[in-house]
């Protein structure tokens, strides 16, 4: 099984993931899928992860951490964040086939973050 | 799952390497990470033990070119081998598009490579995915420990105790000296894309 998105789907994304959250002082966004494979990746200009890496160790950690969160008797956990000194990272499930995750500096709350997050996603399914 | 992007014209793939704990899993990736560096432009990902074993996985991203106008980005996997991480060995299965299945040659270990073969069948059906149809290659390791005597099943008894049914092909190798590796390697992706390719047609 793969999975195709068209021209449209994919400007229409990256247009979301620049002016809902680049815009805002995100430092990074990648989408991916929980295979690890990369959908759209957007960043301010002066990042230079290694994203492929970053992707495939993004799903297995989510993945993961579901994993852990039924084994407790969960469906998910609500709030998937991890605290850097300069950098943080925050993760976000849009479907269960895919995968938001936002790099972000001390000048972005996560409240501000999370509330962002959730609009963008909102919009992103409604394109998928 | 291979995600194939239209806009950048790109296609990516995942392929695992599956197979019993200590059998050369990791040491395929490391030979290809290091003959091949000039093609990869990340360092090697590996989340592995205090004792050097592999935790979760490996990670390699291996770009090998266009195909039909499309850049083809393979991503490498290995997964823990050891019994007891079966739940993160099933993680990594998610979205396979290819299969190489690491079996170790020695004698010692004919039985080992016969449970992991059989967890590989179990963890592809919980992902919906069939062993029978899914790309596949064997590859029979630790072919460069005959010299030193260590008795090793021949290559006609490993095609029987584990190729009988899923007739796919199969390669001896060494992951250590890097015989059959990179062939191991162009087999499985050629099978995997030839797959893509009927898929998206």
């Amino acid at each position: 099984m793969s999975h195709t998105f068209s021209q449209k789907q994919l400007d229409g994304i990256e247009e979301i993931l620049q002016e809902d959250l680049v815009a805002l002082g995100v430092h990074c966004v990648v989408l991916i899928d929980m295979a690890g494979n990369i959908i759209a990746n957007l960043d301010n200009g002066t990042m230079e992860h290694d994203i492929y890496s970053l992707a495939a160790l993004a799903a297995g950690n989510f993945g993961a951490v579901s994993t852990m969160a039924k084994i407790i008797g969960e469906d998910e956990f609500s709030l998937l964040f991890h605290k850097g000194e300069k950098e943080s990272i925050h993760f976000s499930k849009v479907t269960s086939d895919f995968l938001l995750v936002s790099i972000f500096g001390k000048e972005v709350s996560l409240g501000f973050l999370r509330l962002k997050v959730a609009e963008a996603i909102e919009k992103i399914n409604k394109l998928l | 799952m291979a995600f194939v992007n239209l806009k950048k014209k790109e296609v990516q793939v995942k392929v695992v390497y599956y197979g019993p704990g200590r059998g050369g899993k990791t040491t395929n990736l490391e030979y290809i990470y290091s003959k091949f560096n000039h093609r990869i432009k990340t360092e090697m990902v590996a989340i592995k033990t205090h004792g050097d074993r592999t935790l979760f996985f490996d990670f390699l991203p291996f770009d090998i070119g266009k195909i039909k106008g499309y850049d083809v980005k393979i991503q490498l996997y290995t997964v823990p081998g050891q019994v007891k991480y079966n739940a993160t060995r099933q993680l990594v299965l998610r979205g396979v598009d290819g299969v190489v299945f690491v079996a170790d040659a020695m004698v010692v270990r004919k039985d080992k490579n016969i449970v992991a073969l059989k967890n590989l069948q179990d963890n592809l059906a919980a992902h919906k995915k069939n062993i029978f149809t899914i790309p596949m290659v064997f590859q029979y390791n630790k072919m460069d420990l005959a010299a030193q005597g260590i008795p090793l099943l021949s290559y006609d008894a490993l095609e029987r105790s584990l190729n009988a049914q899923l007739k796919v092909p199969s390669f001896e190798a060494s992951a250590l000296t890097g015989k059959n590796v990179a062939q191991t390697l162009k087999k499985i992706v050629s099978l995997t894309i030839a797959s893509l390719q009927k898929e998206l047609v």
